[in-house]
């Protein structure tokens, strides 16, 4: 063997203290630079960082990773955590990480401006910066789209067993829960869950993609899914993916009514920011009609700005109503939403 | 138990004085170090002091029987699924001659570089309804959907299916080491009691590889509980998504490490009873007369047979997923070889391999030290120690944070008062806290591995050694470690192999700017781009091969007497 176990405990202690000394980490010195924590996966946000240091010169060092996750590492590491801004999808967990106490409020006249108030923080404590609509897509085939309505109408037992939705441990359906919680009051939104429960074609599985497939061959009818997926398999590079995507179209539910439930990627600056000014001058980038343009261009995402347009693939779809409830309000129903789901009986 | 009598019978020697402080410093050793790995575990199961009340009467009334039923199930159904796959083949390569019985031997070891996660992705990417499995079957026969049944593979039954193709190596690797360091008097003296080969097999030799059978089952049965990424994928609520959508959907952590803390406390008292129901029974060999075993040739039927038995779970494990995988990266737009795969690798790597040395030295450490001294509180706080296995990455690497944060802060808030001075993070985010995850999660692996070695080694060997003065380190060094390499190449398989796949602890304690070949796979299938996640999965597949196949290698070569020591 390479090393001496006579000398174990010793060797050992020495290894542990020579690890310690080299891994330790070192208090940052350079100026212009900004840390950021993503839980969007780097080939979705890199590129577009890359721009901004190309721009202004502010390095941006980055760790991505799942936003469930970066949040404890954000509340833990505290006053001394090395992160300025912190970036993820969905308000529900924007809202999660106001309530945890690791972001602060900014203000920004070029953010405030360029952001419709729905889709920011009242307070400043983060900001979206694209937008995604989660609609009802359908079998061109099996269904006409006079029949569809209303997320509500789901429920109905004409569906039955003709809905494919992913799991209700996933954050888009409990935001999606929540809204519907905030317009129909929480008993009738469960009952909603019971008979949309009953309808599913299948056990919940999979992710948002996988929904559309199902529908496309045949195991189901309707599914609820984010109108960015759905661009990106029509754009995508396996024939397969954009033969799937050709069986479905969108629908947007609830357009008589409230509009279609929408949501944002989005970001705040931490609490323990050491470059609060960098880490402005980033999220205004992200909301310039640079940043927009790159984020419609590339995540099929809308622009949360209404300054740039939408992606080709996007525009086909048309116009829509979007519902206009304060986003913060997904993040208060969110635990509410989930325990509903639970009730219901949805997976 | 027939092999009762083959069974030495015997307790551990008491140290003696005249070892003095050495014998304190190594048995403190111990104690502390399987302390401090604890301590992750310590915080997790501190929670059960917190009241929680209102939120276990909701889990109860609607999703906990689910967690616990899916839960028992998959260990069940995986504990059996790796038994059958593991310890048939592991017989079948060792005691019997067959066409293609030297590829297979060490073929059978491939499924372990796959990632459960990624074998799932794998076949429902084949075997689902709109894959292209079931869409021909459509096509052919013209069905549509209703008319046909094909099994689920996103259900409980897929999970298992799964997790067992990927896990059986575990069982197959240490019950094949311990057929090989049987000693073959025991079969012979078998033989002339009138046994069978068939005989021999389950009344022989299987009882005497218990050990390191039950070692590798007990691994398997703490890796499916902990799994993660193929249940959620699947959408099988088992405990482990239960503490995920506890924590994380509900927002409640307290609750979800009291669920985390159940888990344990279950493997815990599985663990006991299998301490328990193996008594004192020591599975050692009382001879020292090894020679090569004699291997049955089989012909026909027999053969085909057996070659079956080992060419399945290879086929299904391994060439299957391997191919899809190739197929997926061949088509994928994402170049698979660039600037940034090369350091992905080398992380990855870096990691595996640093992580693998440390728990082998933490091992022998630890189950040395433990048969020169057993002590109650070394004995608990080392299964303590070896929980973590059992507990889901991600909890573990809260536990991790947790004290290393509180550490951090704390230095740094007294720092600032006296001398007026930033520490800021010193642990936290480091590669430091990352290494220390890993020991925490995957010590039990080379510690199960390496007392499993150990168990088979004779107290007489330390006595003779001993009454030669040579010291215990010495012992441990020129007696133990040659009959024991077999056991402690595996050990270093395992913990590399393991690293290299690891995720949820990897992704949420690794430093800035570093990703590993999981971290990327993760993202990219994570965000439901399979074909593109295919380039970084079938990377950490080749890199977790080269271990494979060089250390399933030496283990062919490791019987005692079988060849002169290097």
């Amino acid at each position: 063997m390479a090393f001496h176990l006579s000398r174990i405990p010793s060797s050992l202690l020495h290894g542990l203290v020579l690890s310690a000394v080299f891994l330790v980490s070192v208090p940052p010195v350079t100026a212009e630079e900004v840390n950021v924590y993503s839980a969007r996966q780097e080939a979705l946000i890199k590129p577009i960082l890359d721009q901004f240091t190309a721009q202004t010169g502010i390095t941006v060092n980055l760790l991505t990773g799942e936003a469930d996750t970066l949040l404890p590492r954000l509340q833990i590491e505290g006053p001394n955590s090395p992160a300025d801004v912190f970036l993820t999808e969905d308000a529900g967990r924007l809202y999660r990480a106001k309530a945890a106490g690791v972001l602060q409020g900014i203000q920004s006249e070029t953010l405030e401006h360029a952001i419709p108030h729905t889709y920011r923080d009242p307070e400043g404590y983060w900001y979206g910066l694209s937008l995604r609509a989660r609609v009802i897509v359908y079998s061109k085939e099996r269904v006409r789209p006079e029949d569809l309505t209303t997320y509500e109408a789901l429920a109905d037992p004409k569906w039955k067993p003709r809905v494919c939705v992913r799991s209700s441990s996933n954050i888009y359906n409990q935001s999606l829960v929540a809204s519907l919680i905030a317009h129909d009051g929480a008993a009738e939104t469960e009952d909603w869950a019971r008979g949309l429960v009953t309808n599913f074609a299948r056990p919940p599985q999979g992710g948002d993609q996988d929904q559309i497939k199902a529908v496309a061959a045949g195991q189901c009818d309707v599914a609820l899914v984010n109108t960015y997926y759905l661009a990106r398999m029509l754009n995508a590079e396996e024939e397969a993916d954009r033969d799937a995507a050709s069986k479905v179209a969108v629908f947007w539910p609830n357009q008589a009514g409230r509009g279609v439930h929408v949501n944002v990627s989005g970001a705040g600056i931490t609490r323990s920011a050491k470059h609060r000014e960098e880490a402005i001058r980033l999220l205004e980038f992200l909301a310039s009609d640079e940043g927009q343009a790159w984020y419609a261009e590339h995540n099929q995402e809308y622009p949360v700005t209404g300054t740039v347009a939408p992606s080709a693939t996007l525009r086909e779809w048309g116009e829509f109503v979007p519902d206009t409830l304060n986003l913060s309000v997904l993040g208060e129903n969110n635990a509410g939403a989930v325990r509903l789901m639970d009730r219901a009986g949805w997976k | 138990m027939s092999s009762q009598s083959t069974l030495h019978r015997t307790g551990v020697q008491i140290p003696t004085f005249s070892e003095g402080l050495s014998v304190n410093s190594w048995a403190g050793g111990v104690l502390l170090t399987a302390l401090l790995l604890s301590l992750p575990v310590l915080v997790v199961l501190a929670s059960v002091f917190y009241p929680s009340a209102d939120i276990w009467r909701h889990l109860t009334e609607t999703v906990l029987a689910d967690y616990v039923t899916n839960s028992i199930l998959l260990m069940l159904g995986v504990g059996a699924g790796t038994l059958i796959l593991g310890v048939g083949p592991a017989w079948l390569v060792t005691l019997c001659r067959f066409p293609g019985d030297r590829i297979l031997e060490w073929a059978l070891l491939l499924p372990m570089a796959m990632p459960a996660y990624i074998i799932a992705y794998t076949y429902t990417g084949l075997f689902d309804f709109a894959g292209p499995a079931q869409s021909f079957l459509r096509a052919w026969f013209g069905w549509s959907h209703g008319d046909y049944w094909f099994p689920q593979i996103r259900s409980l039954g897929g999970a298992v299916a799964m997790i067992s193709l990927v896990l059986y190596p575990y069982v197959y690797l240490l019950s094949r080491a311990a057929f090989i360091e049987q000693s073959v008097c025991v079969l012979e003296v078998g033989r002339t009691l009138g046994c069978g080969p068939w005989r021999s097999f389950t009344r022989l030799a299987l009882p005497l590889a218990r050990p390191a059978i039950i070692a590798g089952i007990s691994l398997v049965l703490m890796e499916a509980l902990s799994d993660y990424g193929t249940v959620q994928y699947f959408g099988v609520a088992t405990f482990t998504t239960g503490i995920y959508r506890t924590w994380f959907g509900l927002g409640n952590s307290v609750a979800a490490a009291q669920l985390s803390a159940c888990l344990m406390m279950f493997v815990l008292s599985l663990v006991l009873l299998e301490r328990y129901s193996r008594k004192q029974a020591r599975y050692h060999h009382t001879s020292t007369r090894y020679r090569p075993i004699p291997e049955r040739s089989l012909h026909g039927l027999g053969a085909v047979l057996a070659i079956s038995a080992c060419i399945v779970p290879v086929a299904l494990g391994f060439m299957l997923p391997v191919g899809q995988l190739m197929i997926w990266a061949l088509r994928s737009g994402e170049a698979l070889v660039n600037r940034d795969f090369f350091m992905l690798v080398g992380h990855s790597v870096t990691l595996a391999a640093s992580a693998t040395v440390l728990a082998l030295a933490l091992a022998l450490f630890m189950a040395y030290g433990k048969r020169l001294y057993p002590s109650a509180p070394a004995e608990f706080a080392v299964r303590l120690a070896g929980m973590g296995y059992a507990v889901p990455g991600v909890v573990i690497a809260v536990g991790v944070m947790l004290p290393f944060g509180w550490l951090d802060n704390t230095v740094d808030a007294w720092l600032r008062t006296t001398v007026g001075i930033s520490s800021g993070l010193l642990f936290s985010g480091t590669l430091f806290a990352l290494l220390f995850a890993y020991m925490v999660r995957f010590l039990a692996l080379s510690l199960n591995t390496v007392e499993a070695g150990l168990s088979k080694i004779k107290p007489v060997m330390d006595d003779a050694g001993r009454s030669f003065g040579l010291t215990p380190r010495t012992v441990l060094r020129k007696v133990h470690m040659p009959i024991m390499r077999g056991s402690l190449f595996t050990a270093l398989l395992l913990v590399f192999v393991d690293v290299l796949k690891e995720l949820p602890a990897t992704l949420v304690l690794r430093p800035y700017n570093f990703n590993t070949l999981a971290v990327r796979t993760f993202e990219l299938a994570n965000d439901e781009r399979l074909v593109d996640a295919a380039g970084p999965a079938f990377a950490i597949v080749l890199v977790g091969l080269l271990p494979v196949i060089v250390l399933s290698l030496s283990i062919s070569r490791s019987r005692p007497g079988h060849e002169a020591r290097p």
